[in-house]
């Protein structure tokens, strides 16, 4: 894995493009966070919330089902098992216990579909600290028991109505207040993006996935999986459990919805503080993502992958909503566990895919759990009577 | 090398007066003669803001212009070719998020900029690490780079960033985004202050200068103002004459006070 120096770059991606007055901001968190993950007292504490708070380690599942139907071993890692049913949460406790040593009161966080939304402010009403979170206007509409949630834990969800209504205008919101309260208030950035050092701090705390998958394979298979198979948007849960495996010959997978593809369709770009791949017009605008998952609705991705991709160390190809829709229901049916939208990317692919990987073991991400979704899914499935 | 911009601040500093720059949002209906009309009532330079889908550092009115803008169909060549024929007689600068200029390439960016007349660019999410690429094309089509020196600031990050600055040095009046405030931020005055103790290049003050009052206080520790939200919120209300009556009251302001 590269750890990257005080450029931030990952290969050509990454860096630090943000407004002079967020620089020393960016550099007090990368010494804060670099110095914290060296000490062990703070490494302990972490371990600890995650496992008496979180439930970590999360376990992994061998679905006999659908290895059944699809002819390949398919095995699943239950970050939807985790508190507040996904993978944020890793994320979201490391950098609250980060923002508490740097004395920090107060966060703000961005949400697309809600999770790291909800994660944040449950993080928060934990160590005692106020919380913001922005969201999509549009996401706010599809995502209506998120925003609940997150104010019955005691935190401020703002509606954003400028550009897109979605993820990435939730990203510029929460950026313009933190220019604005920088002093007293740490950013809880999302995901692997954002400038340095959010990538490689995002990535650490979340590799922890990645390094309970590769002992739980190693126990259950005696080796590595050969496909490793996780969604991206920005791109945490990929990171997370891709870096248990990167430095193994197993094929790293990270599925793009077609309407969000940054490595599949983007080129080289700078947005949110960070040099990655983009979908951008012409003109260099950032393009609006669609997708039918609001936690995929973005139209960047995080420099790691991007360099992954560069290297040819990761693939990202795309499924489309209709793949999704589908395999949201056939998981659903076949394993009796309902996958977030967003997993249900990763699972469409594995679906699309297997005939391809017959006899293969494949090791898939289930980042969250789906009932987040339900409500959503029931209107476009009618019910199903 | 001393270009166009900072020649032109320095005349009026020079001449005992203070800068004032307006900002007006490049495409937005009318902005063309928004520009004429500062120039014809006693702006120094005029900043002209090329829309982005995602400003950042903007707050609600710029964000707004720029957003009429881009459906309009505004794209950073589309301003390049009006500016070309704008013989103003002061000079130009573009503000421009960094994704514009790179994916033009910086060094297209830059005689882009160079052949449609403009003096000068300021990119605010371009901070002093990541600048080199376009400094040094910039420099090369001999386009005066503007760097932003932050209230945040530590002492000893303010000299190297006035180092790299040309035309002027861009004092960020306070910890936020861009948009009009009932005072002046007490950062406006107390950075400014600080950064005038480390370089000879001119000094002007922007973000949260809402008024002509606010023009002088930012003035009195500063070289001049950048006024960004409160021009662009009159040419939305009242179009280019609003926008010059505006300039003309400010530029009044400056003028009859003793400095």
């Amino acid at each position: 894995m590269v750890t990257p120096g005080a450029d931030g770059r990952f290969g050509e991606f990454g860096g630090r493009f943000v407004p002079e007055t967020l620089i020393p901001a960016c550099q007090e968190l990368e010494a804060a966070f670099v110095d914290a993950w060296a000490d062990p007292t703070f490494r302990k504490e972490l371990d600890e919330v995650l496992h008496e708070y979180a439930g970590r380690p999360s376990m992994i599942t061998e679905c006999h089902n659908l290895s059944e139907q699809l002819g390949i071993r398919l095995i699943l890692k239950r970050e939807d098992l985790n508190h507040t049913g996904s993978h944020k949460i890793n994320n979201v406790i490391g950098q609250t216990l980060l923002a508490k040593r740097m004395g920090k009161k107060r966060i703000v966080a961005e949400t697309g579909a809600g999770q790291h939304g909800v994660a944040s402010a449950t993080a928060a009403a934990l160590m005692g600290l106020e919380c913001k979170v922005y969201m999509g206007a549009v996401d706010v509409a599809r995502q209506e028991l998120n925003v609940f949630r997150m104010r019955l834990l005691g935190s401020e969800v703002e509606a954003v109505t400028s550009g897109s209504q979605t993820l990435k205008d939730a990203v510029n919101e929460a950026m313009r207040d933190w220019v604005a309260t920088v002093e007293s208030t740490h950013y809880c950035l999302g995901s692997v993006m954002g400038p340095h050092p959010y990538p490689y701090m995002v990535r650490q705390f979340h590799r922890v996935i990645g390094d309970e998958a590769s002992v739980q394979c190693n126990e259950l298979l005696g080796t590595h999986p050969d496909f490793v198979v996780a969604c991206v948007g920005g791109g945490s849960n990929a990171m997370g459990i891709f870096s248990g495996f990167v430095d193994t010959p197993a094929r790293l997978i990270g599925v793009e919805p077609a309407g969000g593809a940054a490595v599949g369709r983007g080129q080289p770009g700078v947005v949110h503080g960070m040099k990655s791949y983009l979908m951008q017009d012409e003109h260099g605008q950032v393009a609006e993502a669609h997708s039918i998952s609001a936690g995929l609705d973005y139209p960047g991705v995080g420099p790691e992958h991007s360099y992954l991709a560069s290297i040819g160390r990761s693939e990202y190809p795309t499924v489309t909503d209709d793949e999704v829709i589908s395999a949201f229901q056939v998981m659903s049916r076949a394993e009796g566990i309902i996958p977030a939208l967003e997993c249900a990317h990763a699972m469409a692919w594995i679906i699309r895919e297997a005939p391809k990987m017959q006899g293969k073991t494949v090791l898939m991400n289930l980042s969250g759990r789906g009932d987040k979704d339900v409500g959503q899914m029931m209107t476009i499935l009618g019910g199903m009577k | 090398m001393i270009g166009r911009l900072e020649t032109a601040l320095r005349a009026r500093i020079d001449a005992g007066g203070k800068c004032l720059v307006p900002y007006i949002t490049g495409g937005y209906p009318g902005w063309v003669e928004s520009i004429r009309a500062c120039a014809a009532n006693g702006a120094d330079a005029v900043e002209i803001g090329i829309p982005f889908s995602d400003p950042v550092m903007d707050g609600p009115i710029i964000q707004q212009a720029s957003q009429v803008s881009l459906d309009a169909g505004t794209t950073p060549l589309s301003i390049l070719h009006e500016v070309r024929t704008l013989d103003v007689g002061i000079p130009l600068a573009v503000m421009c998020y960094y994704n514009t200029v790179f994916h033009a390439g910086e060094k297209r960016f830059a005689s882009d900029l160079a052949a449609a007349g403009i003096s000068a660019a300021i990119v605010p999410d371009l901070p002093l690490e990541e600048s080199g690429p376009w400094t040094s094309a910039a420099d090369e089509a001999g386009v005066e780079t503007v760097m932003l020196a932050a209230p945040t600031a530590p002492d000893e990050r303010l000299p190297r960033v006035t180092e790299r600055a040309r035309g002027f040095v861009y004092s960020v009046g306070l910890l936020g985004v861009t948009g009009e405030r009932a005072t002046l931020a007490g950062t406006a005055t107390s950075l400014a202050a600080r950064v005038m103790k480390v370089t000879t290049k001119p000094v002007l003050v922007g973000v949260g200068v809402s008024n002509a009052e606010q023009a002088v206080e930012a003035s009195r520790v500063a070289d001049g103002v950048i006024m960004g939200a409160s021009v662009v919120r009159r040419m939305i209300e009242g179009g280019p004459d609003a926008v010059g009556a505006y300039v003309r009251e400010v530029r009044q302001a400056l003028d009859s006070t003793k400095w």
